[in-house]
């Protein structure tokens, strides 16, 4: 691509967008948690969430929750255009309250995992995972 | 339906009365997110898998609602309580109506 | 082409670089029983490295585990498509690969020694190149696409079954001509960032290409599942991918050039093992 004023323009606008992209979303993350809790009070223990500090590309993110006992977790990507990730729900014959799947990361941020314990409270884990971007995008 | 889909899943073969079992599960599916642009700058429709469930002998082992976040090839693992001999049930629901079904049964020795 | 003195900073750049690598000593196992060799003496040949490493040791924990069980590597969903290819009857002659190979498991050995001299068609083949012979010679049936869907699957079914052999490519004989030209397009500087392969993958292997760990750019992993794109990804169309970050024209897939490169690149990891279809970032 040749780099022309306007495109430079573009591209100024286009980081100008990116940098209020943060507070945007974490705002409708924040709505999306309180429509998963109720406005509830989150507290801390009882839930683990296990995700690569640096992940090596953003579209494959291996993650783990595990919180003893819970009947669902919900999961966010609170950078990404939509935080919602995905929601286990435990049945009976669940062995425990855990599960791993790969997600797709838009870029560094915070991964968010809640559970709905059967007494109706609410514990939280959450982790920064850095995502690089490649050396030269071969 | 998206193409070449298929569903893989790993369960072991027997168990003991009670035992808890680790399930691995794979579908191929592009998970088209709804974000992306083809060439022309038009955004490609979302075309995605939004729920998954394991069932054993009609009792419910995990239900999970998928969004886009999740990746191409979905893959989950959790762990299963195996009461009796009996089958695992896996069902796959696409956003085009499409249901993928795989099921594995579990002999109690 | 190169000095000592420059294969010397490379050596201590990749000591500090190794320092911060946890997974440096990894050992790959494949689904508990096929053992990978990740790391090995360099091939005679090779006259600026002492040992040769997989590009798997350069990856993180968790993209090294994506290789270590077949369930979990999604590119093994491809392996299964093409074992239905393997036995579809296709082309005029009314042949699948299987009426003249029988079981994919009898290729075992054949990835290994890819890409070698055909002495019929008196040109040194690609596995691609030989999957489509067959496919117009034997089979009356249409070309794959080089590097395309199709074709790609095969590539890692037939590496698939000779995971953990060795690599083997000949250098000698006929295919010597080839093999130099390859050498001589791996130490050329291409593009306007005038780069040749050996600038990141022999000289500054170890070292970090913005947050990407440089690999030595070896290929017995190829077919790869790359995470960045969720499918398999053909060593040639790497290639292009290397050559056209250099800001270069690049050859084309299947061209002359790049199968001398591929060539070239393929006897950089002999001794190694073939581990496709591999999973990379």
């Amino acid at each position: 691509m040749k780099l022309t004023r306007r495109h430079t323009l573009m591209m100024a606008v286009g980081s100008a967008v990116a940098a209020f992209m943060p507070v945007r979303a974490f705002a409708a993350v924040e709505e999306e948690i309180a429509a998963f809790t109720g406005g509830a009070e989150v507290g801390s223990d009882g839930i683990t969430l296990i995700a690569p500090e640096i992940a090596e590309n953003g579209n494959t993110v291996p993650i783990e929750v595990d919180a003893p006992g819970a009947e669902a977790i919900i999961v966010f990507a609170a950078g990404n255009p939509t935080p919602s990730v995905a929601t286990f729900t435990f049945g009976a014959l669940a062995a425990s309250q855990s599960a791993a799947t790969r997600i797709r990361l838009a870029g560094t941020q915070d991964v968010i995992a809640i559970a709905r314990m059967p007494d109706g409270s609410f514990v939280q884990a959450s982790q920064e995972v850095k995502v690089t971007i490649g050396g030269c995008g071969g | 339906m998206a193409e070449n889909v298929k569903p893989r899943v790993r369960v072991p073969r027997d168990a003991t009365a009670g035992e808890e079992i680790t399930i691995k599960t794979l579908i191929s599916h592009p998970m088209e997110s709804g974000q992306r642009k083809d060439g022309d700058g038009n955004v490609i429709p979302r075309s995605i898998i939004n729920r998954f469930t394991c069932t054993f002998n009609g009792e419910t082992v995990i239900d999970v609602t998928l969004e886009p976040a999740i990746s191409t090839n979905p893959y989950f693992e959790f762990q299963a309580i195996v009461p009796e001999t009996g089958t695992f049930e896996f069902t796959w629901y696409d956003d085009d109506g499409d249901v993928y079904t795989d099921s594995k049964e579990i002999t109690v020795g | 082409m190169k000095t000592v003195l420059r294969g010397g900073i490379a050596g201590v750049a990749l000591c500090a670089a190794f320092a911060v690598q946890a997974d440096e000593e990894a050992n790959l196992v494949v689904n508990e029983e096929i053992e990978i060799t990740v790391r090995t003496d360099a091939p005679e040949h090779l006259e600026n490295l002492s040992t040769i490493y997989s590009g798997w040791v350069f990856r993180s924990s968790e993209t090294q585990a994506l290789q270590m069980d077949d369930f979990e590597n999604p590119g093994m969903i491809f392996v299964d498509d093409a074992i239905e290819a393997w036995n579809t009857v296709e082309g005029s002659a009314g042949e699948s690969c299987a009426s003249c190979h029988g079981a994919p498991e009898e290729m075992a050995g054949v990835r290994a020694v890819y890409p070698k001299w055909n002495e019929e068609a008196e040109e040194v083949r690609t596995i691609a190149t030989q999957v489509n012979g067959c496919r117009t010679e034997r089979m009356g049936a249409e070309e794959w696409k080089y590097d395309g869907g199709d074709m790609l699957n095969m590539e890692a079914l037939l590496a698939s079954v000779s995971r953990g052999m060795t690599i083997d490519v000949a250098i000698d004989g006929p295919a010597q001509s080839t093999w130099e030209k390859g050498r001589d397009i791996y130490y050329t500087r291409f593009g306007q960032l005038d780069l040749s392969c050996a600038n990141c993958h022999e000289d500054n292997y170890g070292n970090n290409i913005r947050a990407d760990h440089l690999s030595q750019g070896q290929i017995n992993g190829f077919p790869t599942y790359r995470l960045k794109n969720a499918k398999l990804n053909g060593v040639q169309s790497r290639f292009r991918g290397c050559i056209r970050d250099t800001r270069a024209e690049t050859y084309s897939v299947g061209a002359e050039e790049m199968i001398a490169l591929e060539l070239y690149v393929a006897s950089r990891g002999n001794g190694l093992s073939v581990e496709g279809p591999a999973v990379r970032n």
